[in-house]
């Protein structure tokens, strides 16, 4: 079987108040080494049906740009892993 | 002119646009259940405010799947008028009606206060009682505002006299001051090219009685009815 884990972030240059506002807390707790913060959100599709790779994988990813993912602002990355049943 | 106002789950501004269309100006409306799955006949459709799905995923993007909004597509693609206010507006950008996106505020609060809007444009039909320059006064109440788009974007909107609404002061500056949510160029509110589809954060529904602070609201909903 399939997952496919998707990882949903901002594309550059896209204002992400959450990643600012948690990036000062982070000064503020003394964690100064940080040069950026960027939030995101986390899927993991696991896949009903036996089938290949490649249509797995692009069955994942209309998902993401349907619905997972708004283009506008968002870009996504994912990985196909096989797990057991 | 039979008017119409879409209910989703989480819609919560539903009552106040029908109550405005109604019992204010006397209208000809109905509601219009999310499952739906045809149209009857309408010429103008609002998409209210509110939290439609809990607004999970993001503000508007499971609304935009839901099966009365492939109708909705098909009703503005035929020049139907559509009103999106607050979660409609955010509706509206996800379906790709209109066009750039609404992000979180630039201050990560849900903001709830009147603001003051210039009246950008009158060369759509919703602006028909305004005057272009027009301070209007109307609450907002959103988390998610932040008008985002691209720079080509920002300009066709200009270029073709798109941007309807901006934040402005008291006496119609357009200033950083004013801007409540970071949006870029303080945009409350555009229409779509053919200008039947008009999203806008504040509320003109909640603006539309003198008792309740301002009825500057009003003249949207009325500039369909044809009298003064």
């Amino acid at each position: 079987m399939w997952k496919a884990k998707v990882v949903v972030t901002y594309k550059p240059g896209i204002l992400d108040p959450e990643a600012k506002t948690i990036h000062h807390a982070l000064v503020s707790l003394g964690y100064t080494d940080f040069k950026n913060v960027e939030t995101g959100k986390y899927f993991q599709l696991t896949f009903k049906e036996k089938m290949t790779r490649d249509q797995a994988e692009t069955v994942a990813r209309e998902a993401c740009d349907k619905l997972l993912s708004n283009p506008v602002i968002q870009k996504y990355t994912y990985e196909m892993t096989e797990v057991s049943e | 002119m039979k008017f119409g106002v879409v209910v989703f789950p989480g819609s919560n501004c539903d009552h106040d646009a029908y109550h405005v269309l109604k019992k204010v100006l006397d209208a000809n409306v109905d509601y219009i259940w999310h499952k739906d799955r045809s149209l009857r006949m309408f010429d103008v459709i609002v998409l209210p405010g509110g939290f439609s799905y809990g607004d999970y995923l993001r503000a508007g993007a499971l609304a935009r799947f839901s099966p009365i909004l492939q109708e909705i597509i098909q009703f503005a693609e035929h020049g139907g008028f559509l009103i999106g206010i607050c979660n409609g507006f955010q509706i509206l950008v996800e379906a790709g009606l209109l066009p750039g996106a609404l992000i979180a505020n630039d201050h990560m609060r849900f903001r709830c206060q009147d603001v003051f809007l210039k009246v950008k444009t009158t060369s759509n039909r919703f602006c028909g009682l305004y005057r272009p320059g027009q301070v209007l006064k109307m609450p907002i109440a959103h988390y998610s505002g932040n008008y985002f788009a691209d720079e080509s974007t920002l300009k066709e909107l200009q270029d073709k006299d798109r941007i309807v609404f901006q934040y402005c002061n008291s006496i119609g500056e357009v200033s950083e001051e004013s801007n409540p949510n970071g949006s870029l160029m303080n945009i409350a509110g555009i229409v779509n090219p053919n200008k039947n589809v008009l999203g806008m954060m504040p509320h003109p529904e909640r603006a539309a009685e003198k008792i309740l602070g301002s009825d500057d609201g009003l003249q949207i909903f009325k500039s369909f009815l044809g009298k003064n």
